[in-house]
Parts: C-alpha cells; sequence; structure tokens
C-alpha cells in the first residue's frame, strides 16, 4: 500500500494540472474516454507485471494484441465463424503463444528478452500476413459483442462508467488475490528474488514461470479482442504496435522491479493511468503532439527518479549500522 | 617489539545505535603476522575497514610509522601502503590475470594500455606470490585459491607494506591453503606486514605472531606466540569457557533410516556411492572441498538428479527428479550457499520459514496466513533466532541466525533426514555452539543427520560415525572409535587408512 501512494499522488497532481489548464478534462465524455482506455492498458499491464515479477520481460504483448486482434476481426468478419468459436480460437492462440514462451524460457533456458524479441516480430508479420495487409473491422455487425468494450454503466450526473473498466476490476480482483493470498503468488515472489533458493525450497518453479507467461499471454490476448471491438478498425501492421512498452511502463511506474520479486496490482492500474492521463493531457493541453512520446518518457523518468530517491531516504533512515 | 609500523590507538566509531568500536587499540610490527579474532559484530570488520580507508574513525588515531594518518578514500589508504583483501574476491573473471592486477592503475603509453608493461610487471608478481600462471590467462579459469593469491599479487603491485586479509581462506582447499600460508610467510620475512581476520582458529595457531581478540567493540585481551591455544582464544572471544560435552553414541535400530547404494551424480559418473545412515544418527561427511561431497547431497536432494543407483528412505524406494520429491520423501537441505540457495534474502523470517511449508498449509490454493504466524514464531522461539520480530528482512541478519531459518523452514515439516551442507560456515563462535545443540537435539528426537564439514573439530565432535570422500568416492566410514584427526585426513587425502572400515 505505502508502494502505491507515491505514483498515486503523481496521478492525482497530473489529474490536477490538467483540469486547472483546461477544465474540459473533467467532462464526462472526456473522463470516459480515458478510464476506457485505462482500462484496456490496465488489463495488459496487469499481465506484464507477473512476468516483470518473475525477472522476465514481454516485449510481445503490443504484437499478440494486434494478431489476436486481426484473428478476431478475421475470423468473425470474413469467415464467418460463431462469436463463440472466433473467441475460442482467440483465446486458445493467446494460451498457445504464453505456453510457447515460457517452454523456450523455462526448459531450453533461452533469455525472455530474445523469445519475446522474435515473438514481437514473429506475431506481427503472422497477423499481416493471414489478413493480407488489409484493415479489418466488424462494420456495424456483432453490436452485442462490440457493447463489451464500447458499453457503460449510467451513473449519476450523465456519467457512464465503461464496461471495460469493470472487467479489469474482475481481472485485477483475481490477479491481487493470486499475487498476495495463494500459494502461487507466494511461490512467484519467491522465485522472482532468488530462483535458485526457490528450487531449493522444493519449489516446481519451471512451471510456476510458464504459468506467469500464459498468464501475460492471455491478457494481452484479451486485451487485444477488446481494443479491436473498440476501435472496430484492426489494420494489421499498426494495431498494438508499442504497446509492450505501455505495459512494461505502467508495470515499473507501479512499483515492479524489472530485478523481478517486487509488484502491486493496484500500482499497476494507476501506473496505466497515469500513462493514459498524460496522452490526454497533452492532446487537451495544446502540446504539440509531436512531444507525445517526450513528455512520456520524460515523466516516467522523474517518476522512477523521484521514487529511488524516496527508497534510499527510507532505507537510509532505517539503515541499522 | 621493534617500533611498531601501524598503531591504532583508542579508535571509536558509532553507528545508529550501536557502538561498533569502543576505543580499540592495537599494534602492528614490520614482518610481523596479527591474528584478528572475535565473533561476528565484535568489530572487526569496521576495524579493518577504518584502516583500509572505506570508513573514517569518529575518534581515535591511527599512526603509520609514528605520524598520525587519517584516509579519506581506498585509494589514499593504499598510496600509504595499506591493501585489504576482502573475504569475497572482487576480481572481474572476465579479463585476464595482469588486467586484474593492474585494474585502476594501468600502466599506459599515448593513453593506451601497455600490456607488454603489465606482463612483464604481473609475472614478477605472479612469481613472488607463487602463482604459476600466464599474466594472461582469464581469471574465470582459476580456481578460487588461485584468484585469493591473484588478489595478493594486486595487493603487492600497489607496494603495500600493511596487507589485510579477511578470512582469506574461506573458499579455499587445503593444498591453495597450504599455499597461501606459505606466501604469507614469504610476505612476511620480507617485511610486510599482515593482519589476517580468520574464524578458523587452526589456521591462526598455525599462521600468527600474535592475536588480538575483539569482543563487543572493545579489545578483550592479547595472547603472545606460545599463549596462542584453542581454548584460549576461545574463551577471550566469548568470554567464558566453552565445552563441547561428547554425545553418548545412539543405540541405533537394524534397519538404516537412508540407504543409498551405487549412486552415481552427474558431477562423478565415474565413481558409485553407497552408504547408509539411521535414525537418530549424527554422520559427519568428511573430505577435501572438491572431493563431491556437495554434489553428492545435491543428489539425494535432487538438485542434480542421480544417473543410477537406488536411493531408499525407511525401505521405500524413492526416484528424485527435484527438490520436491526428496521433500516430500521426508527429506530436507540447508545449503553451503546459504545466501544464494537456503534464503530469499529480501524476503521477511516469516515467508522464509514457511516457505517449503505453505505447500501443505494452503487451502485450496489460498496461504494460511495464521499457520505461517504460529510456523514462524515456533521457528524463532526453538531456534532462538535473535530477532524483534519476524517481519525483519533475513538479509539484516547475522549468518548465525540467518542459518537458523534455514533450519526453521525444514523443521516446519519434521524432515526424517536433514542433510546439513557446511552448517556453521561463516558463523560465530557462539551461534556455532546453537546449531551443534540444534543438531544433537533433533538427532536425540530421531531425524536421521548427514552434515557436510571442512572444519576438522566439527568433524571429530559431532559425527557419530564419518564419512571420507575423495575425488567423487567414499573411501572410508569411520566410527567414534576410530575418528581421529589423522584417521580422516588419510582417507580424505586418499591413503587407505588401515583402521578405515568400509562405508
Amino acid at each position: 500500500m505505502k508502494k502505491t501512494l507515491g505514483i498515486l499522488s503523481l496521478l492525482i497532481a497530473i489529474c490536477a494540472f490538467t483540469a486547472w489548464q483546461n477544465p474540459d478534462f473533467l467532462n464526462a465524455y472526456n473522463l470516459q474516454n480515458t478510464i476506457r482506455w485505462t482500462a484496456l492498458y490496465g488489463i495488459i499491464s496487469i499481465g506484464v507485471s507477473f512476468v516483470i515479477i518473475t525477472g522476465g520481460i514481454d516485449l510481445s504483448i503490443g504484437s499478440v494484441v494486434g494478431l489476436v486482434g486481426a484473428t478476431l476481426a478475421l475470423l468473425l468478419s470474413v469467415k464467418g465463424w460463431s462469436v463463440p468459436a472466433a473467441l475460442f480460437a482467440c483465446v486458445g492462440l493467446s494460451l498457445a503463444i504464453g505456453l510457447a514462451h515460457g517452454l523456450l524460457i523455462t526448459k531450453l533456458r533461452l533469455q525472455p528478452f530474445v523469445v519475446t524479441l522474435c515473438g514481437l516480430l514473429l506475431y506481427r508479420g503472422a497477423a499481416r500476413f493471414i489478413t493480407g495487409d488489409q484493415s479489418l473491422g466488424f462494420g456495424s455487425n456483432f453490436e452485442g459483442l462490440r457493447a463489451f468494450a464500447t458499453g457503460s454503466v449510467p451513473l449519476f450526473g450523465g456519467f457512464n462508467l465503461p464496461y471495460p473498466f469493470l472487467i479489469m476490476a474482475c481481472i485485477a480482483i483475481v490477479a491481487a488475490v493470486l499475487l498476495n493470498l495463494t500459494v502461487f503468488g507466494r511461490y512467484l515472489l519467491a522465485l522472482g528474488r532468488n530462483e535458485e533458493a526457490a528450487r531449493f525450497s522444493g519449489i516446481r518453479t519451471d512451471n510456476v514461470i510458464i504459468a506467469a507467461y500464459v498468464f501475460c499471454s492471455l491478457l494481452a490476448g484479451l486485451g487485444g479482442i477488446l481494443f479491436a471491438l473498440d476501435v472496430n478498425s484492426v489494420q494489421p501492421a499498426g494495431f498494438g504496435e508499442f504497446y509492450e512498452l505501455y505495459a512494461i511502463a505502467a508495470a515499473v511506474l507501479g512499483g515492479c522491479s524489472l530485478r523481478g520479486g517486487e509488484g502491486s496490482i493496484l500500482g499497476v492500474i494507476i501506473g496505466a493511468a497515469v500513462m493514459r492521463v498524460l496522452y490526454n493531457a497533452i492532446n487537451i493541453l495544446g502540446i504539440p503532439t509531436h512531444l507525445e512520446f517526450a513528455v512520456i518518457g520524460a515523466v516516467i523518468l522523474a517518476g522512477v527518479i523521484a521514487d529511488e530517491l524516496v527508497k534510499r531516504l527510507i532505507a537510509r533512515r532505517n539503515a541499522p549500522a | 617489539m621493534t617500533a611498531p609500523l601501524l598503531e591504532v590507538r583508542g579508535v571509536s566509531r558509532r553507528f545508529p545505535g550501536v557502538l561498533a568500536l569502543d576505543g580499540v587499540s592495537l599494534q602492528l610490527a614490520p614482518g610481523e603476522v596479527l591474528a584478528v579474532i572475535g565473533e561476528n559484530g565484535a568489530g572487526k570488520s569496521t576495524l579493518m575497514k577504518i584502516l583500509a580507508g572505506v570508513q573514517q574513525a569518529d575518534e581515535g588515531e591511527v599512526l603509520l610509522e609514528g605520524r598520525p594518518v587519517r584516509f579519506g578514500s581506498v585509494r589514499e589508504a593504499q598510496q600509504n601502503g595499506i591493501a585489504l583483501i576482502h573475504q569475497e574476491l572482487n576480481l572481474a573473471d572476465n579479463l585476464s590475470v595482469g588486467a586484474n592486477i593492474f585494474l585502476g592503475s594501468e600502466p599506459h603509453r599515448i593513453g593506451l594500455i601497455d600490456f607488454r608493461a603489465i606482463e612483464q610487471r604481473s609475472a614478477a608478481l605472479l612469481q613472488r606470490v607463487g602463482l604459476q600462471v600466464s599474466p594472461r590467462t582469464l581469471v574465470h579459469r582459476l580456481s578460487p585459491g588461485r584468484q585469493q593469491l591473484v588478489e595478493i599479487a594486486k595487493a603487492l603491485s600497489l607496494d603495500a607494506r600493511v596487507l589485510i586479509m579477511d578470512e582469506p581462506t574461506s573458499s579455499l582447499s587445503q593444498a591453495e591453503t597450504e599455499r597461501l600460508y606459505e606466501v604469507i610467510r614469504e610476505l612476511s620475512a620480507a617485511g610486510v606486514a599482515v593482519i589476517y581476520i580468520s574464524h578458523r582458529l587452526g589456521e591462526v595457531k598455525e599462521l600468527a605472531h600474535r592475536v588480538t581478540v575483539l569482543r563487543d567493540g572493545k579489545n578483550a585481551g592479547e595472547l603472545a606466540k606460545d599463549e596462542i591455544r584453542h581454548d584460549a582464544m576461545v574463551r577471550l572471544m566469548v568470554g567464558r569457557d566453552v565445552v563441547v560435552e561428547p554425545r553418548e553414541a545412539p543405540g541405533l535400530p537394524t534397519e538404516p533410516r537412508l540407504r543409498v547404494r551405487n549412486l552415481v551424480s552427474p558431477e562423478y559418473p565415474e565413481h558409485k556411492v553407497s552408504f547408509e545412515v539411521f535414525a537418530g544418527e549424527i554422520v559427519g561427511l568428511a573430505g577435501l572441498v572438491g572431493a563431491g561431497r556437495t554434489e553428492l547431497l545435491h543428489t539425494l536432494f535432487g538438485v542434480t538428479p542421480a544417473l543410477g543407483g537406488s536411493i531408499e528412505l525407511e525401505g521405500q524406494a524413492l526416484a528424485i527428479r527435484h527438490p520436491l520429491d526428496a521433500i516430500r520423501a521426508g527429506m530436507a537441505l540447508a545449503p553451503e550457499d546459504r545466501k544464494g540457495q537456503g534464503l530469499v534474502l529480501e524476503m521477511a523470517i516469516r515467508e522464509n520459514a514457511s516457505l517449503a511449508a505453505v505447500r501443505r498449509d494452503q487451502r485450496w490454493g489460498l496461504l494460511d496466513f495464521a499457520a505461517e504466524r504460529a510456523l514462524a514464531k515456533e521457528a524463532i522461539t526453538r531456534l532462538n533466532v535473535r530477532t524483534p520480530n519476524d517481519r525483519k528482512v533475513v538479509r539484516l541478519l547475522s549468518g548465525g541466525n540467518q542459518q537458523k531459518v534455514v533450519l526453521g523452514k525444514w523443521l516446519a515439516l519434521s524432515p526424517k533426514l536433514l542433510l546439513l551442507d557446511e552448517p556453521t560456515r561463516g558463523i560465530d563462535v557462539g551461534a556455532k555452539q546453537e546449531i551443534y545443540r540444534i543438531m544433537r537435539a533433533l538427532a536425540e528426537e530421531g531425524v536421521a543427520i548427514l552434515f557436510v564439514s571442512s572444519e576438522m573439530e566439527e568433524v571429530l565432535q559431532l559425527s557419530d560415525r564419518a564419512l571420507v570422500m575423495h575425488e567423487g568416492r567414499i573411501s572410508g566410514a569411520l566410527d567414534r572409535r576410530h575418528l581421529t584427526e589423522e584417521a580422516v585426513m588419510a582417507l580424505a587425502t586418499g591413503a587407505r587408512h588401515p583402521e578405515g572400515v568400509p562405508a
């Protein structure tokens, strides 16, 4: 909890500054959109945080989003599959990708960076190939299915809570329980800090790591489905591009250490929110969009530096000798 | 005594909440080998760090050849001829021996490293420490003992007149240790003063001209050459007499708890190992470093699964492919590399103590926090772990308390067979005695214990029976009556001992 206070204050500060500069930030439409996209990014960020906790990394998330999104659109709109069959295929594809990553990393002892970097290239190429590099969408069909991404629950004062937020909340609760209250989560945290000691304590570390990669790809695939349903146009060459970096940035901002063994689900979600609010702020404050990446990069760097300095201050105060 | 080369007068150093050094004094003559001993936390390391410029004293003074000095940095101390060799090797093992010796002070010509000068000068230094390798050899190809000699050569390259060695033999084999003794004696004869820190009192007896004992940050006493005896050193270190009463040999059941037949470990595929351990028995596994003892424990425990042979526990044949198989059968292993393999250093005592038991205590995959707290509390009280609470991160505990946490993790599972690899390495005298008491209490309860130790005294004191390994085989077994230092050494070095009975 203490760990997430820093990132939470950063989020509040950015929100307050943006709202002060442009009150439109707080209008219902803008807030809903920001929340919807925070939720979508939050889902893939929760996935990658599990992998980061093992001390690994997944660079293929954006390509998985692209491949799964393209597959969904292809199966539904071109091949005419039924909705359950298409969803089933997409989930199966995500699981298979995660399983492949996990097996290569644990059984062949390949480095996660290399395996998932190759995945990044492979799945992007596959998405462009199966679609003939043509943009695909759902047109005005599948309204019921698309509602999962575009729909919302009306609350007070004309404000609607987007469905993706509810989906993310459910996933976050499951993930937080998994990480903090189960034997699996304890094993994950232990092996992230010291894989060898974990193995010497009787933990089947390979299985735990494989499960983390499967979970990550599964959520990336789910993200792909929701993103595709939301934007209604999957352009295979660019759909989901860089999302792995947003997800990793959100996880790191939220308190995950790339050295492994640390992470908080709530922090990761707030991290994802910071990313989206920043993006939104750049748009509505009239900052030139060419600067988008520069601003996001600078703020993340500042956040990480501040976090490190605070940690050192605390460590010095608690130092035993 | 000749005029002191180095003199420490009333040095104190305070850390938040602790007075690490409280008016400590010592003197060092040229060519003298001074052993500084004391329990962990007695202030040895702090004192050495002050001498080597890593830290500064709050009070008191350090005199070098009679003039007061104050080192602000390691470099300053080195320029004054004082070099510290840390317990952990600090070499870049991807670089050559020569490059390591001159790391940070590379001879250069027109801005480029002068490799020829490095080679020539390192060759001379290597000869001085008696290391017959080319300066171009990569450091990772050398054994730890030879790497230690490279460290000494590096210190000599700085023209060190005072050489401080912190536990230099903790990772050395017997032969390498002997070689190090020779080098130290040669250096001493050449006028280099050596401050030698060690927990191994046998080494101190062997090497030191004088012993200074620290206790709780103060001088506890000094022993001249002819007063250096084991019991005298221990008495000064702990401030009281320490006696380990010999244990009554247990009456053994007829069927062994552990029966190992023709076991082949991946490290030594050419040898088959057979032996037995009985319930309630403490069996020492002696031998030189590298004799295959750790590898044998790792194979029993499933870390490096066996290539052949059989392991039976209480008559049940086991197929052990992973530590979990061994744990389920009732085995436990406290590994030699406590920090790397025994503990998750950044986790709390509570989480470390419960790491092996959470699987058993789960309910539908959920952690049972009440069971976990109870288990940690039990470990802390039963094993006397010194800590304010179970939320303390184990990295902050002393070596002895860390080892107790490792033991606590396994005792929670009530193992039938406890494998201990160097259970007291790097642990101070007081905590050692506690570990011994714990081992004996467990044996009394019927646990079978197989422990590896490179400390002869430990093997002699604790073992009901000892197995001695040599180059991957068990070269002999010695029961209580035949268990002497000579017998163990004869078997460990490969000489057949007449009284050795088959394992």
